[in-house]
């Protein structure tokens, strides 16, 4: 069992010897934590790149499949070496810089964004093995790391902006105007759900919440994880809340001007944040690393790759949703399920505390008791919100009051 | 301490209408199409259709060929249901020069011809989908079925997009012999498809939501601005030159006129996904009819430098788009001496204007591939 136990969180037990080994000949504790630092980032960048790589394959793969084709078949086996080939080509692609493009943050944006979405992994852990308070399975097992993933996950939205502002590019300044509106948005809804996560674990720290989860939290937190699900694929910008994008209005939003590796970096960066979103999905709600039977980092990659795919899923067979609709969604229909769910589970777990502590048993009255809340509160409300309107605006007379000023031919003139 | 509240007049919080140009070359205009738009935010002010980007003076370059020359030109105006225009610049010369077309033509005229429509149909409702935001997916099911129908034009003529099929006084070959049970198996197979299309968008709630109540066009506004086909259907004018003007046999056959009640964007895509239902009607009708017919001549002998006596001659057809109509005056040598179209396309894309203004970006994509619009057909 010793060897087996040892194979089950290879990597982090690797990184616990290694750092005893280093303790035990006198090292600094600083240089130590740099030398860690170093060789896990090393680690963390060759794990991103290599699987978005099989992402992106996967994606064209999927949706190849999907809609009756076959995507990329020619590179290497299954097609599988296409995304190097593009990388390769895309290194090799002449970097188009627009005359009037306000040079230094046309050029740094496209690396926020990659930098934004890699900081991620640095508190996702996986593995079991400890150094007191701190899992080794993770880079950096903050005490709130789930503050970090919040204030990193946002930092995306200034890539978006300083690259479509710094543009000079109509289409792209009203992508980057649809980002902020968009994602800010939903960022609120996001924090609210995992703030019910939160509760239940009553840690921020994420080995504590996947150590909590002896049963994923997607049980006790449907109505979060939905939200939690839909907010990330908004963050994202993937369809059908890909309004910042939105090929068929604005070319392709944020990124119109920018060609070559440039592009490439938005594009991987859009990828890794869909790693790093999965990831994020996976540990708060799937119990993260844990699975009966085989090693860790399976079952991390196959809950991961589960989110991955049911984004891709929505993102190839849903329409894009329109601007109004899609903050309507968030503010009218998020928040407020959001604010309920956090209402319920404080509740429960306040039960839960004061009466039932020491209770050895499976919550399965919890369980039934938030999935029909979840399942009656998203019927109820979504009466409620199409009475409202289904968020859609007043178009009639918003139109009216255009048409009064702007009726006559030759079109309004405008300087 | 008393805040200073700036008002417009400050000329700090003055906001400006956004002057933006989608296309001529955009993901969504469908060839080479410029909206000039005024937004105020999303919203839009106004905007400006500009057309002539495809400019090849179709037009005055038949003034310069023969008559069985300018056949292949009418293949370039709505490239997407080119035997179509082929049909209707027939029937204009064979009027003007008063041959008469044998009964087995037309009828082969009319299997094409729906067959035509539904392909045109398909792709429009396709593309109609991607403007609103698909990726693709509901577009690439629909090729499915148009795959299939390109495949039967290619059995006929060697052509998948241009036929220049059909001949003045009938069509340049006969159907070959695997053609007729291959048209008889896809319009046994079509309805599941057309169900399977209907499970993919008639009830999803996003397409709800992006397409009822969106781009309203009233029945006068259609009629006083010369809309026709689908488009002036689904805003309730029962109007469709097949049964109205009937030409052709298609007096011989049982179909509706479906016809939608309030002319939004989704009463426009319902209204060809009905009308491809009522072409599969007419075709089997006419596949059983056109079996028992007696072999015989699949065209009229006419001469090749056809000599129509002088005299002008309109005529007009339903065109999958819409009405479309030829205008040829004779001076009785042996190129026309004015050839003018009335495409149903340009007409239907003049009201975009009127429907647009007060609607947001994405609304305006949305208007515009319901108006199902082939650049060829607009700017000839």
């Amino acid at each position: 069992m010793g060897a087996w136990n040892y194979f089950v969180d290879m990597f982090a037990r690797i990184r616990l010897d290694w750092i005893e080994f280093l303790q035990d000949h006198g090292l600094a504790s600083s240089l130590i934590v740099f030398l860690d630092s170093l060789i896990g980032i090393t680690f963390l960048l060759i794990f991103v790149f290599t699987t978005v790589i099989f992402m992106i394959w996967l994606e064209r793969r999927f949706v190849g499949w999907l809609q009756l084709r076959f995507g990329p078949n020619r590179c290497g086996p299954f097609g599988l070496l296409q995304t190097v080939a593009d990388a390769i080509k895309l290194m090799f692609k002449e970097f188009i810089m627009p005359a009037k493009v306000d040079k230094i943050v046309h050029w740094i944006a496209p690396v926020v964004l990659v930098f934004a979405a890699i900081m991620v992994f640095a508190v996702i852990p996986i593995g079991e093995a400890r150094l007191g308070d701190r899992s080794m399975g993770a880079l950096a097992d903050l005490n709130v790391g789930i503050l970090f993933i919040v204030a990193i996950g946002s930092l995306g939205v200034f890539s978006i902006f300083m690259g479509g502002w710094s543009s000079d590019n109509k289409f792209a300044l009203l992508g980057s105007m649809r980002a902020i509106a968009q994602l800010v948005s939903y960022e609120v809804p996001m924090i609210l759900a995992i703030m019910g996560v939160v509760l239940v674990a009553g840690s921020m720290q994420l080995s504590n919440i996947v150590d909590a989860q002896y049963y994923p939290f997607i049980l006790v937190q449907p109505l979060g994880f939905l939200i939690y699900l839909l907010g990330a694929i908004a963050e994202l910008n993937r369809a059908p809340l890909d309004q910042v994008e939105a090929e068929s209005e604005l070319t392709t939003g944020y990124f119109t001007e920018y060609s070559g590796m440039k592009f490439g970096a938005f594009f991987l960066g859009e990828y890794i944040n869909a790693l790093a979103v999965s990831a994020i999905v996976a540990t708060l709600f799937l119990s993260g690393w844990k699975g009966p039977g085989l090693p860790f980092w399976f079952w991390f990659i196959l809950k991961v790759f589960i989110v991955f795919i049911f984004t891709m899923w929505a993102r190839f067979t849903l329409i894009r949703v329109r601007i109004d609709q899609i903050m309507a969604f968030a503010w009218k229909f998020l928040v407020p399920l959001a604010l309920i769910n956090i209402f319920v589970t404080a509740g429960e777990v306040l039960i839960w505390d004061k009466w039932m502590s020491g209770w050895e048993f499976f919550p399965w009255p919890f369980i039934f008791l938030n999935w029909a809340v979840a399942a009656l509160l998203i019927l109820a409300w979504s009466r409620l919100f199409f009475k409202l309107g289904g968020g859609r605006v007043d178009v009639p007379t918003v139109r009216a009051g255009y048409r009064e000023g702007y009726g006559a031919y030759p079109p309004a003139s405008v300087s | 301490m008393e805040l200073e509240i700036q008002g417009p007049e400050s000329g700090v919080h003055e906001t400006q209408p956004f002057v933006i140009n989608f296309g001529p070359s955009h993901p969504s205009t469908h060839g080479v199409f410029r909206l000039r738009a005024i937004l105020d935010g999303e919203v839009i002010i106004d905007i400006e259709p500009v057309f002539g980007y495809l400019h090849r003076g179709i037009e005055k370059l038949a003034e310069g060929r023969t008559y069985f020359q300018i056949m292949p030109f009418t293949d370039r105006l709505d490239y997407v249901s080119s035997m179509s225009q082929n049909h209707v610049y027939a029937m204009a010369v064979e009027k003007l020069a008063g041959i008469e077309v044998p009964e087995r033509a037309e009828y082969m005229r009319v299997i094409l011809l729906e067959l035509m429509r539904i392909s045109n149909h398909l792709m429009g409702v396709g593309f109609w989908t991607n403007e609103l935001g698909a990726f693709m997916t509901p577009l690439l099911y629909m090729y499915r079925e148009r795959e299939k129908l390109l495949d039967l034009f290619d059995m006929l003529c060697g052509q998948r997009l241009t036929h220049n099929y059909m001949r003045i006084g009938g069509l340049s070959q006969d159907f070959p012999p695997e053609f007729l049970p291959a048209v008889k198996k896809f319009v046994r197979q079509m309805p599941g498809f057309v169900d399977e299309y209907d499970q993919l968008l008639k009830d999803n709630e996003i397409v709800l939501a992006r397409a009822v109540g969106i781009g309203i066009m009233p029945a006068d506004m259609a009629i006083n601005n010369s809309v026709s086909g689908p488009m002036l259907r689904a805003s309730g004018v029962k109007w469709d030159l097949r049964k109205d003007d009937t030409y052709s046999v298609y007096d011989r056959f049982e179909f509706d006129i479906p016809t939608r009640a309030s002319g939004d964007t989704y009463d426009r895509y319902r209204q060809r996904i009905e009308e491809i239902l009522q072409s599969l009607r007419i075709l089997s009708q006419a596949i059983e009819q056109f079996e028992k017919l007696p072999p015989g001549p699949f065209c009229t002998e006419v001469p090749l430098l056809l000599r129509p006596p002088r005299g002008e001659v309109y005529v007009h057809a339903e065109a999958p788009k819409g009405a479309l109509g030829f205008y040829l005056v004779s001076d009785g040598s042996i190129a026309p001496y004015r050839c003018r179209i009335r495409s149903a396309g340009q007409l239907n894309l003049t009201v975009i204007r009127e429907l647009c203004i007060g609607w947001k970006i994405s609304d305006l994509m949305s208007i515009f591939g319901s108006v199902d619009i082939c650049m060829g057909e607009i700017d000839r």
